[in-house]
């Protein structure tokens, strides 16, 4: 949600010279009602898988802008790990324990108020370091499709360090659900 | 005559265009695969004619099952989840016809050229299991349920072998582009000799086979059919469905094996290309025009090949139990795949 509205933000400041920007700026503010939309279901529906298949929706939207803006590499990624992997483990792990189909009653929280003013700070917090730091940059208006062999050059010369980080926190994850799953 | 071709198609025009042509390079291969080996080829397997009476040969009995299919009452259990259950088999075929659109049937004729090819097609390729679980879930039957999850188990488990296969003739190819693979084996050379180019059959042959093994296991059928196993759920997340709905996940299933067999040509036979000694034999460039005519009928070809072996092993083979099944993804298969990776990486730094 919040990545599609700050990348709504850069799209409307980019030069509209020609056709191809109008469209990409209409297709644009369509998946951004869809995000919007679906999002606002997630929260408000009375069925969990439902809840789940919504946040489905909205990741597949933040992948539609990323194709948009042109990284298709980030959106494949995120189809496989968020849609294809992420996802159908959450309804997996739902549709095992509690599948009812139909209004659900005790779905709701007594804390969601907190829940929402942290949600509601949290997004103010990101739009303003976004908007701050991003706000005078501007898209080329003859921008390409970036390419793959670009992101990985960045990855293992620019972002190694982190990449690496990241990689040894995943394999302390894994190894730590291997752990905590042994019988013995 | 180029000027008489060159007609200058807007960019919602060539939308239209591709849109239809994918249609029908799905559809049209599919209903060849269903007519040939699901209806013939089985049947002569096991000493009978199978279909003769519609049209020569019975050759036009899937016109008359879809036929029948269309006019069937549009049913809904009545506890199902109308709205998901309704929607659960277009994200299925949806899925899969995505896929033929990083397919190259020739220099020029390709739908979209990404950069990210193969990793987007294997990316969309995994959304099909999230349209089997809603399709399980909506059901509102224990059956469907339990064959859903199954099929989610399953396709998690299936769906690494098949994308860590892909990576060992990445790495070989050094792109992540279909069309660019293919130029890969029609430039390679089998020690010194270039006659035959090198489809990475040949170099990455146990990539190949777990491949194969894998797109068996995606497509949910036997050995691997655990999910729609007919003796114990009926027909699985299939069960509750009839008429236009239940055509749909026929055709997605065996349109998920004509377009896997498409990809698995591409990647390991040489994609719409033929041997270069045979291009010479022509007289003809490798990026002359005629191959855009050739080359989806040589594609065509190569998957007939694999699609016939694909559905010999379906009606050859018992089913696996499901926890030999899951033993055989995650003990056997990827340890496999990760070997011939970091086989295949060395190499590449080596040779």
């Amino acid at each position: 949600m919040i990545a599609a509205l700050s990348s709504g933000a850069l799209f409307a400041q980019s030069s509209m010279t020609n056709t191809e920007e109008w469209v990409a700026n209409g297709v644009f503010y369509v998946i951004a009602a869809v995000a919007l939309f679906a999002a606002i279901k997630m929260v408000t529906t009375s069925n969990v898988v439902h809840a789940a298949l919504y946040l489905l929706v909205v990741l597949a939207v933040v992948a539609a802008v990323y194709i948009l803006l042109g990284a298709e590499f980030a959106a494949a990624t995120q189809v496989l790990v968020y849609l294809g992997a992420i996802m159908v483990l959450l309804l997996f792990g739902v549709m095992l324990t509690r599948a009812k189909i139909g209004h659900e009653d005790d779905l709701d929280h007594e804390q969601k108020w907190i829940g929402g003013l942290v949600a509601v700070l949290l997004m103010a917090v990101m739009s303003y370091s976004l908007v701050d730091e991003f706000d005078t940059i501007e898209l080329p208006a003859d921008r390409q499709p970036q390419r793959t062999q670009e992101v990985a050059d960045s990855i293992f010369s620019t972002f190694i360090v982190p990449f690496e980080a990241i990689s040894l926190l995943l394999l302390a994850a894994l190894i730590g659900a291997v752990v905590v799953a042994r019988r013995d | 005559m180029n000027a008489l071709l060159a007609v200058d198609v807007p960019w919602w025009g060539t939308t239209i265009i591709k849109s239809i042509a994918v249609l029908l390079v799905v559809l049209l291969p599919t209903g060849t695969v269903v007519y040939l080996y699901l209806f013939k080829m089985v049947s002569f397997m096991q000493s009978r004619l199978g279909p003769m009476e519609a049209g020569p040969y019975g050759s036009l009995q899937l016109l008359a099952e879809v036929g029948k299919n269309l006019q069937k009452e549009d049913i809904f259990p009545a506890r199902a989840d109308r709205n998901v259950f309704a929607l659960a088999p277009y994200i299925v075929l949806v899925s899969t016809m995505l896929l033929a659109v990083v397919v190259p049937f020739g220099p020029n004729a390709v739908f979209t050229d990404l950069d990210t090819g193969i990793f987007l097609a294997l990316a969309v390729s995994s959304v099909s299991v999230i349209g089997i679980l809603m399709a399980g879930w909506a059901s509102a039957s224990k059956y469907s349920l339990l064959g859903g999850l199954r099929a989610a188990g399953q396709l998690i488990a299936y769906e690494l072998p098949l994308v860590l296969a892909v990576v060992g003739v990445v790495i070989q190819a050094g792109t992540l582009n279909m069309q660019q693979i293919v130029y890969a084996q029609i430039e390679g050379e089998i020690f010194g000799f270039g006659g035959l180019g090198l489809p990475f059959v040949l170099t990455q042959f146990v990539g190949f086979v777990i491949f194969m093994i894998a797109v068996q296991a995606e497509l949910t059928q036997v050995p691997f059919d655990m999910p729609i196993a007919e003796s114990e759920l009926v027909s699985g997340y299939m069960t509750e469905y009839s008429g236009m709905r239940f055509l749909m996940f026929f055709i997605g299933e065996f349109a998920t094996a004509v377009i896997f067999a498409f990809l698995a040509s591409v990647l390991f036979l040489g994609g719409w290309s033929i041997p270069p000694f045979v291009t010479e034999l022509l007289g003809l460039e490798i990026d002359s025009a005629w191959f855009n005519v050739i080359g989806p009928i040589v594609m065509l070809t190569k998957m007939l090949v694999l699609t016939f072996i694909i559905y010999w092993v379906r009606f050859t083979y018992p089913r696996f139990r499901e926890d030999q099944l899951q033993k055989f993804a995650w003990k056997v298969l990827i340890p496999i795949s990760l070997v011939n990776i970091a086989i295949t990486g060395l190499l590449k730094v080596v040779l």
